[in-house]
């Protein structure tokens, strides 16, 4: 056997492949099902907080601060591992998928609050003044004059924080998430064969590449202009 | 409450842990100063590689970028480590750690340096070259500094990340601060040491996070 032939036999081995790929494809669903929930639940809570935060109301703000500056300052997977192996002390038994959903939730959460709000306070003070004046209420102000200038200076950053937050569905493989790389893994251990690993890896450039693309796109239309 | 805290924060737990935890930390603070420097270190061979004008080399870069921006640094790190070895390469968890970071956070640094050489005016290059310094000489003098000075909350923002992700070592078997506080769960059947390792890590990036906030928050009002 040529070196290159042992190589792919190990590497590439097409029998092992076609053997686990229903595996592989089972964890991409649930990737795909991983990351579609963290992006809207944690995309809406940012926004809601950063809504709440307009209200202005002290106290409450410096608790909003306080919760970003936590998820922000905390590697997901010690939120991840933390919420696993310490709820059930309190007899509250999350899944891992349940885990590690909530915990990327909650990281995004923070940081779209952050970008949402650095929208909303780089609408000029005389906007809301002249919006305000002109009769709008305050809710109408913000839905009307300032989110929608608000939103479109947030998408660039908001979609590269996204699809690195995303990215981290992969650390649910830790808490036993039958996500791609969970099932890429034990496919391993079970064929021996470094194969699945390889298609588990392919799958996820498959899947992310064209987001990150997209991401780019996006982030020159989108771009400031001065 | 008294459940709680004996779950949570229980202070007998918590002494019995903190040499274990603490092992952890110093670990964690040593990796971090491995993997910051290196990541950068790719970061500029990226950026530098960036500023030629050349299709040639421009497509394949932003290829390479792209690809490790879209690549999860865990699947890249287990595939070192466990894929790896079927090719008769054992590299240990703190290799691979270094190598997927060296790759991972490279890209990502590298994308905000090319920003910030890019933010550096062309005549400042023309007006260096001018006075007779050679390309690299205006590069390392005059656009570099700049460049790095105006790109410096993103440079941040990513070092944070970087320490952040260092508990990824934890799954490929590296003692960092993760690692260890999950070593003293199981030990003592309680979670205070995964507690205990939360807070050390709040505590020792809540500053940085701080300086961020208001970092980008003047960043805005400049505009």
């Amino acid at each position: 056997m040529s070196s290159w032939e042992r190589f792919t036999d190990t590497f590439l081995n097409g029998k092992v492949m076609l053997r686990y790929l229903p595996d592989i494809l089972s964890g991409v669903v649930v990737t795909i099902e991983l990351a579609l929930l963290i992006v809207v639940t944690g995309i809406a809570a940012g926004l809601t907080l950063a809504l709440l935060r307009s209200l202005a109301i002290r106290p409450l703000n410096w608790l909003i601060v306080f919760v970003v500056d936590l998820f922000r300052s905390l590697p997901p997977l010690v939120i991840i591992v933390l919420i696993y192996f310490g709820l059930p002390s309190v007899d509250l038994s999350p899944s891992g998928f349940a885990s590690t959903w909530l915990s990327l939730a909650f990281v995004l959460m923070a940081f779209s609050e952050e970008i949402f709000w650095a929208g909303i306070t780089s609408v000029a003070r005389g906007q809301w003044e002249a919006a305000r004046s002109t009769g709008l209420s305050f809710g109408q102000t913000l839905m009307h004059v300032v989110l929608p200038q608000a939103l479109r200076l947030t998408i660039p950053p908001l979609t590269n924080r996204t699809i690195a937050i995303t990215k981290g569905t992969a650390l649910g493989t830790v808490v036993a998430v039958t996500e791609i790389l969970g099932q890429a893994s034990s496919a391993m251990s079970n064929s021996y064969n470094p194969s699945p690993l390889m298609m588990g890896a392919a799958a996820y450039v498959v899947l992310f590449f064209p987001v990150v693309v997209a991401g780019r796109f996006i982030e020159t239309r989108f771009a400031w202009k001065r | 409450m008294e459940t709680l805290i004996q779950t949570f924060f229980n202070p007998g737990i918590i002494i019995a842990a903190w040499p274990i935890v603490l092992a952890g930390l110093r670990n964690t603070v040593l990796l971090s100063l491995l993997v910051v420097p290196l990541g950068l270190l790719g970061g500029l061979i990226l950026a530098l590689l960036a500023s030629v004008k050349s299709p040639a080399v421009r497509w394949p870069l932003m290829v390479w970028v792209d690809f490790f921006r879209a690549f999860p640094p865990l699947v890249l790190l287990v595939l070192l480590f466990a894929g790896l070895p079927f090719a008769g390469l054992e590299l240990g968890g703190f290799v691979c750690v270094a190598v997927a970071f060296f790759l991972n956070t490279g890209a990502y640094y590298g994308e905000i340096l090319r920003a910030g050489i890019d933010s550096v005016a062309a005549g400042q290059v023309e007006a260096a070259r001018s006075t007779g310094l050679s390309r690299l000489q205006a590069m390392a003098y005059v656009v570099l500094p700049q460049a790095v000075r105006n790109v410096l909350p993103d440079l941040l923002s990513n070092t944070l990340e970087v320490v952040k992700l260092t508990s990824l070592g934890s799954v490929v078997a590296v003692p960092e601060l993760l690692y260890q506080a999950r070593q003293a769960q199981s030990i003592t059947y309680n979670p205070t040491p995964i507690v205990v390792a939360a807070v050390i890590y709040f505590a020792m990036l809540w500053p940085v996070v701080r300086l961020l906030s208001r970092l980008e928050n003047r960043a805005l009002a400049g505009r």
